[in-house]
């Protein structure tokens, strides 16, 4: 059974297609990335697959539950850390691991051992008491995805997980996701538009542009697909324009801006 | 409907009212630990109140039109202003919500497998914690200031159940108010909007019978005379006409249609 599956997914917000007709399909272990500038539509599509957004047309389902019809199943099995910083700053540390642990379903009796091991998984017992408004940006995209392995996802989506971090807290956050995937297996779906980022992290890549996926495949497969260097490269080669191109809406603009303030 | 069938129903039903206890609970939790860490919070919020209850009621203490006959309008002022102090926490909690949509707190929430109504009734929840908290602080304050209300246990009890229960039901209004209008901008003109003609319209600062008749008609509709004229017959014995398990039931109510509206309007809030 592949742990996501997508087909023909469209989402419209009235005369916007946001998404257009994107299928893709994810196995179980695997680090999956959607690539793409600003407004590619990476996090509609990750929106849709944590059932926050219900699509306009086609279908998609992760740990085999449908995304429309059985959304509580899907909620149950999935973990979800969005782009903006969602550690709650009025609490601290193990505060914000007790409510996720609590709001995620863990059982009483399970919840201290859950929560131990996520602060070991992390690396969070230097900063566990302190209120969450304190941290930095990587202790606060670590103590995210901490939270968000409480209820043992079978999928972790991860929406730019590193995105407004310096090189070293960027590289921290990898460094614990790999170690997770091979203790755990969880199967991990990333969205970035740093495209050396995906090529070092992500076993496969689908590359977006305006909507609809212009390329899938490993980093060598793209490269040798596209007879070019970098994936930088082949997203050029793709869709005949730069990533530098800008992208996005005045709220994502406004959210962006937001979350760096917040990282420091 | 087979017996299996019948099983399923019945374990998905347990499952998800165990599912709406354990989301109320999480969140009140959540902002009881928040108000340790900023215990502050509750000595700001209760300047208002205070200047209501000791300029406000202090200018028309002997004032017994306005207190309804009872013999110090600031004890009769008491409850209305505990729960205008409540309808101030409510009504903001609309504006929480906005700002835990552009964090991404709401979001986090809403892939989370608790029920749409567990979020909100949390909400709810944390706001009658907050609220609770301050009518806390105000009784300290009337029983130092030696205003005279029923300190009966039972009497505060049911006079605080009563302000929880309705501070719910404004939260989970400002919730859905929230949920329509999307941005922070617009929700604080909304939420003014809201407010002042619920606390005018109420027995809050004065008795139902000083007050023209159109004026007693929306005041009739209005959930928050309901809550300050229970707290009133709790507290001081004082009614004007209606018996107590009516004021619950019109608050019970209140909060439940409430409840209801925002668990369907919520995910709105992300769009």
């Amino acid at each position: 059974m592949t742990a996501v599956s997508v087909h023909e997914l469209v989402v419209r917000f009235g005369e916007v297609h946001a998404v257009r007709g994107v299928s893709f399909a994810v196995e179980p272990g695997e680090v999956f990335g959607l690539l793409g500038p600003n407004g590619a539509g990476k996090t509609t599509t990750l929106r849709v697959l944590t059932t926050l957004l219900p699509p306009t047309g086609g279908a998609a389902s992760v740990g085999g539950h449908d995304v429309r019809r059985e959304a509580w199943h899907v909620r149950s099995v999935i973990g979800y850390v969005p782009q903006a910083i969602s550690i709650d700053g009025a609490l601290t540390a193990r505060e914000n691991l007790e409510f996720y642990a609590r709001v995620t379903g863990v059982a009483r009796r399970e919840r201290p051992q859950r929560i131990e091991q996520a602060i070991e998984a992390m690396h969070l017992h230097p900063f566990l008491d302190r209120l969450g408004r304190t941290l930095s940006g990587g202790m606060l995209r670590r103590l995210e995805v901490a939270t968000a392995l409480l209820n043992r996802p079978q999928v972790l989506f991860l929406d730019e997980p590193t995105v407004g971090l310096d090189p070293t807290a960027r590289r921290l956050v990898w460094e614990r996701l790999a170690t997770l995937r091979e203790q755990s297996g969880t199967t991990i779906v990333v969205t970035t538009h740093m495209m050396e980022e995906a090529e070092r992290q992500c076993g496969r890549i689908a590359i977006m542009d305006l909507g609809s996926i212009v390329a899938t495949g490993t980093p060598e497969e793209l490269r040798d697909e596209f007879s070019v260097d970098t994936l930088e490269d082949v997203f050029t080669e793709a869709t005949g324009r730069s990533l530098d191109d800008e992208g996005g809406s005045f709220r994502d603009a406004r959210a962006r801006r937001r979350l760096s303030r917040r990282l420091g | 409907m087979t017996l299996a069938h019948a099983d399923d129903f019945r374990a998905a039903s347990v499952r998800r009212v165990r599912g709406v206890g354990d989301g109320v609970a999480a969140m009140a939790w959540a902002e009881m630990r928040k108000l340790r860490h900023d215990n502050i919070d509750i000595l700001t919020r209760s300047v208002q109140p205070l200047l209501w209850l000791f300029v406000f009621g202090t200018a028309l203490r002997r004032n017994r039109m306005l207190a309804g006959g009872y013999h110090d309008y600031r004890a009769y002022l008491a409850p209305g202003v505990m729960a205008q102090a409540a309808l101030f926490i409510a009504i903001f909690f609309g504006l929480a919500v906005i700002w835990e949509r552009d964090v991404g707190q709401l979001q986090r929430l809403l892939a989370t497998a608790t029920p749409r109504l567990a979020i909100v009734l949390g909400k709810a929840s944390g706001a009658g914690v907050r609220a609770c908290t301050q009518a806390i602080v105000l009784f300290a304050v009337l029983a130092i200031a030696r205003i005279s209300i029923h300190w009966n246990p039972l009497d505060l009890l049911g006079a605080l159940v009563l302000l929880v229960l309705a501070t719910g039901g404004f939260a989970c209004l400002s919730m859905t108010l929230a949920a329509l209008v999307r941005t922070r901008e617009r929700f604080m003109g909304i939420g003014q909007m809201v407010m002042m003609p619920l606390f005018f319209a109420s027995s809050a600062l004065y008795p139902l019978s000083i007050m023209p008749h159109w004026l007693q008609l929306l005041a009739r509709v209005n959930p928050l005379t309901y809550e300050v004229h229970g707290m009133r017959q709790l507290l001081l014995g004082v009614s004007s006409g209606g018996t107590l398990w009516i004021d619950f039931a019109v608050v019970a109510g209140f909060l439940a249609l409430m409840a209801a509206i925002a668990a369907r309007m919520y995910p709105r809030a992300i769009l």
